[in-house]
């Protein structure tokens, strides 16, 4: 045990002798609406809704292309396409379509942070539009496929296999 | 960063020593040697004896005026005004909160950052949090979901610790193909060390009741990306401390007012800043901040996943690039180190390129997880030397070589670099970067 957790340990005990402070007001489920905007690599915490990249077209163009580019090549914000088969490379790009392991991730990185300038203001609808619109743009789902709660976690990512967990693998010592 | 002179423009520069014995090469000397010479220094500059004679003549104009009354807050003197961090955008105009500033490490001593200096890297801007309408949010994986206001959590016990935090990008540009000619800060400054002081993480789960299949917890911040990132729960046993106070004060903006969690030892993205929710979950959520960010590259193409301690680390900061040694005598080499891993252990220098190396006194206030002072005597012979510095921590991890560090990482991985740095220090006492 490390001086810090026998620290921790010591006022836990203090606290627990001494009645916990227990100064946190409890909280309903209702409460977390609109709060708890985890999402799951399966799924968990999806909301209803769906969207086909021909829906997310015209949103896409108006909110975000400004940014990332019509074809999502990239321009004064990053590129959201592009970059198969140059991991290894001297010059890899590392995008939504090359790189990230998880289609999860991009429904909820739309929803909580994009676009950059209005973090927030789409409609669940609406970012499962864009997800599929960003999907399609790398060839990773067709321009008529439906995307949503279901469907979402079972879409293969080029690069699922590219990560290795250093977490899980590392020397317990 | 040729001819530039700032500050006080010279290092501090002994006349004398006493017994300089050297210990490798360089011009290195005994690290027990010098604080003895400096003191012989200090006792011989005695005033003459008509001094007191031409007292009044000799007084200063501020010994002649009334100084200025008490203020509310200070701040530093108006001489040291180009004290200060050197700011970054990654992306420019269309997106001003993506970046950060650098602690300028060259122009500082001992082993606190001062607030005002932090370090800073954020997503998405400072928000502008009003504290009484704040609330952390503990859920999830729990039996009694709770949230605690800002006055709450400022009625648990709380307790302190002196930690670095360091962004996992810190010192991306050695990385390129070319050293960078910028300040030690510029490149090494996205690291900072402060005393943090709040309520440890594990006594609020204790309170909310974690469940056994909880095995991880998401932290997220109350910024515009609602930044998040996934955090082993053995951290929590650990150290994790939801921190209120930085060096005293309460956070600065920057820093996560008014609520941060800090995981000592570990990259810097995770010690989530405005600190608003944490989600007890089974399993990594698998954020954008530990995908498509804050992973490693391979040479092979994969990527690292969940490397979330910092590797040991030194770097000497006087002298260092935009110094100017004034000819040839003993200066006094002086740097940072620090581990995730717990305590530095050790320190050695070199200044004839790595050939040779000599340990280094670590200060007396030398902490684990904490910024470690080192200092060692040095004589300059006045020709081109080149000035290294290599710690080993508390389990044995030695800092690696730039070629070692670059030859374990694919292209463009620009996370953890922790390797050893070179300053080049040419024959007209210029300081530069050098791989
Ligand atoms: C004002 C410019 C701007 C607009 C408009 C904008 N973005 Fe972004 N976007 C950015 C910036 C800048 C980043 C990088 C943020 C960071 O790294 O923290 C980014 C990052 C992203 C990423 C993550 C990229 C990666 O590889 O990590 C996605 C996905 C994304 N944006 C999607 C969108 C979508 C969808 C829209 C439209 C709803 C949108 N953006 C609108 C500027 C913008």
């Amino acid at each position: 045990m490390t001086t810090r957790a026998v620290a921790v340990a010591i006022a836990l005990f203090v606290a627990k002798v001494s009645a916990a402070p227990d100064l946190g007001d409890p909280v309903k489920v209702d409460d977390l609406v609109g709060l708890s905007i985890t999402i799951g690599p399966d799924g968990r915490g999806l909301p209803p809704g769906r969207g086909t990249a021909i829906d997310g077209v015209d949103i896409y163009v108006e909110k975000c292309a400004s940014c990332h580019g019509v074809r999502g090549q990239g321009r004064t914000g990053p590129a959201l396409a592009g970059g198969a088969g140059t991991l290894a490379g001297k010059n890899p790009v590392r995008t939504v379509g090359s790189y990230w392991p998880h289609a999860t991730t991009l429904f909820d990185y739309i929803r909580r942070a994009m676009p950059y300038d209005r973090p927030m203001s789409l409609t669940n609808e609406q970012v499962y539009q864009l997800t599929a619109y960003v999907l399609w743009l790398n060839g990773i789902v067709g321009r008529d496929e439906v995307v949503d709660a279901r469907s979402l976690p079972e879409v293969k990512m080029p690069n699922r296999a590219g990560f290795v967990n250093a977490w899980d693998a590392r020397d317990r010592d | 960063m040729r001819g530039t002179r700032y500050g006080p423009g010279v290092l501090t520069r002994f006349a004398s020593v006493s017994d300089p014995i050297p210990v490798a090469g360089g011009g290195l000397l005994s690290r027990r040697a010098l604080l003895k010479g400096a003191m012989v220094m200090g006792a011989g500059a005695a005033l003459p004896a008509t001094a007191a004679d031409e007292h009044l003549g000799a007084a200063m104009a501020w010994q002649k005026t009334p100084g200025r009354p008490p203020t509310g807050y200070g701040n530093p003197s108006r001489f040291e005004s180009a004290v200060t961090r050197t700011t970054y955008h990654r992306y420019g105009a269309i997106a001003l909160g993506n970046g950060g500033s650098f602690t300028p490490l060259e122009r500082l001593r001992g082993t606190i950052t001062p607030n005002g200096l932090h370090f800073e890297r954020h997503h998405q801007g400072v928000p502008d949090i009003d504290p009484a309408k704040h609330r952390l949010v503990v859920h999830g994986l729990v039996r009694r979901p709770l949230r605690f206001s800002i006055d709450a959590l400022g009625r648990y016990p709380m307790t302190s610790t002196t930690a670095f935090i360091e962004c996992a990008g810190n010192s991306f540009p050695n990385t390129n193909d070319k050293p960078p000619q910028v300040t030690c800060g510029e490149i090494h400054g996205l690291v900072s060390c402060s005393e943090w002081t709040g309520v440890p993480l594990a006594m609020l789960l204790e309170e909310a009741g974690v469940r056994a299949d909880a095995k991880w917890i998401v932290a997220e911040g109350a910024d515009a990306v609602s930044m998040h990132r996934s955090i082993p729960i053995e951290k929590v046993r650990d150290d994790a401390l939801v921190a209120l106070y930085q060096n005293g004060e309460r956070l600065r903006p920057e820093q996560g007012y008014p609520v941060r969690l800090l995981l000592p030892g570990w990259e810097g993205n995770m010690s989530v800043k405005w600190l608003h929710r944490l989600e007890l979950v089974t399993a990594p959520v698998q954020a954008r901040d530990e995908t498509s960010h804050y992973t490693d590259a391979l040479p092979d193409g994969r990527a690292l996943q969940f490397t979330f301690e910092m590797g040991v680390k030194s770097v000497i900061t006087q002298p260092s690039p935009g110094w100017m040694l004034q000819g040839p005598g003993y200066y006094d080499i002086s740097g940072l180190a620090w581990s995730g891993a717990g305590h530095v252990a050790r320190v050695d220098v070199s200044a004839d390129g790595g050939r040779t190396w000599a340990p280094a006194e670590l200060m007396e206030t030398a902490q684990p997880f904490a910024f470690t002072r080192f200092r060692l005597p040095w004589r300059w012979d006045g020709g081109p030397v080149r000035l290294m510095s290599r710690a080993m921590d508390e389990r044995e991890q030695i800092q690696p070589t730039r070629a070692e560090w670059m030859q374990r990482y694919g292209a463009k991985q620009r996370y953890h670099y922790h390797a050893i740095q070179t300053w080049q220090v040419d024959d007209m006492g210029e300081v530069s970067n050098a791989y």
